[in-house]
C-alpha cells in the first residue's frame, strides 16, 4: 500500500475494515493511526466501527453450522412431500 | 396491514439461527435447543393453514416455540426430584472455613448480564434480516463465524475487493441499526 494512501479516505475506510478483523498489516494500521490523527471523520468512523466489533464479541451470539442446518432442512424437506 | 404468506423452504436459512439464540438462553443446552427447533419447524408445518397472516413469520415461529419450551420444561419437572437443586453449604471433606470459597466468582455473570446479552443476540440477528440476504449472509459467515477470506470468496466466487465491499456496506447498515435499536 503506498504511502499516499495516508489522504484518501475511502482506502483508509478499507484498512479499518480490515483491521476490525485483525487482517490489517503493521504498515497499513500505521498509515490509519496517522489518518485518524488529522482526519475527524475517519476517527469517527473507527470508533464506531470498532464499537461494533466489540458488540458482536460481547453478545457472544451463535449460529448453527451448515450441517445442523442441513439436517433441520431434510427432516422439514421430508415433511413437506 | 399486509398480510403475510409462509414460505417453509426459507425457514431454516432465515430463521433457524434466530430461534437458535432464542431457544438457547431459555433453555442452556445446544441437544435440547436443536430439538426444540426442529419441532417448533414441523409443528409450524403441520398448523400451517390455522395461519392468519396477521404476524410476521418470525414472530408465528417464536409463538410456536414458546409453547415448546414450556412443555420442555413441564416434562422435566413432572420427572419429580430430577428438577431439584442440591448445594453443600457445609462439606465434611474439607477442613476449616475457607474465606477464599466463599468469595464472588469474578467471572461470574449475573442474570442481568446473561438477559442483556440473549437481547442483544436478537437485536443483532433482527438487523441482520434488514439487511440484503446475500450481504446478511457473509458478513454473518465473517463476522460471527469467523471464516476465512478466502474461503468465503471462494463459497460466493467472489474477490476479495468485492468481499471487502460487501462488509463495509453490511458493517455501516449494522451499526446504523444497531444505534437506532439497541444503544
Amino acid at each position: 500500500m503506498k504511502f499516499n494512501t495516508m489522504f484518501n479516505c475511502e482506502e483508509v475506510g478499507h484498512v479499518c475494515d480490515k483491521a476490525q478483523y485483525n487482517e490489517a498489516s503493521v504498515w497499513e494500521k500505521t498509515l490509519l493511526k496517522v489518518h485518524t490523527l488529522f482526519c475527524k471523520l475517519c476517527r469517527k468512523h473507527t470508533k464506531r466501527n470498532s464499537k461494533l466489533t466489540k458488540i458482536i464479541k460481547r453478545s457472544e451470539i451463535q449460529t448453527l453450522s451448515t450441517e445442523q442446518k442441513q439436517f433441520l432442512k431434510e427432516r422439514l424437506r421430508q415433511e413437506i412431500t | 396491514m399486509p398480510t403475510h404468506t409462509l414460505h417453509p423452504e426459507t425457514w431454516v436459512d432465515q430463521y433457524s439461527d434466530y430461534l437458535y439464540n432464542y431457544t438457547i438462553a431459555r433453555v442452556n443446552d445446544h441437544v435440547v435447543a436443536q430439538d426444540l427447533i426442529s419441532e417448533t419447524f414441523l409443528a409450524g408445518l403441520k398448523s400451517k393453514k390455522n395461519f392468519k397472516g396477521n404476524a410476521s413469520e418470525r414472530t408465528w415461529l417464536i409463538a410456536i416455540l414458546k409453547r415448546k419450551i414450556i412443555d420442555h420444561y413441564r416434562k422435566k419437572n413432572s420427572k419429580k426430584g430430577q428438577a431439584e437443586v442440591h448445594i453443600n453449604y457445609t462439606d465434611d471433606d474439607m477442613e476449616g472455613d475457607w474465606l477464599e470459597e466463599r468469595v464472588k466468582d469474578p467471572y461470574y455473570k449475573s442474570a442481568e448480564d446473561k438477559l442483556e446479552n440473549s437481547e442483544l443476540r436478537l437485536a443483532i440477528l433482527e438487523c441482520l434480516d434488514t439487511l440484503d440476504e446475500r450481504h446478511a449472509a457473509i458478513f454473518k459467515m465473517k463476522t460471527i463465524d469467523n471464516f476465512d477470506t478466502e474461503a468465503i470468496c471462494n463459497e460466493y466466487n467472489i474477490t476479495p475487493s468485492n468481499l471487502w465491499v460487501i462488509i463495509h456496506r453490511a458493517r455501516k447498515a449494522m451499526a446504523n441499526c444497531l444505534e437506532k435499536n439497541w444503544l
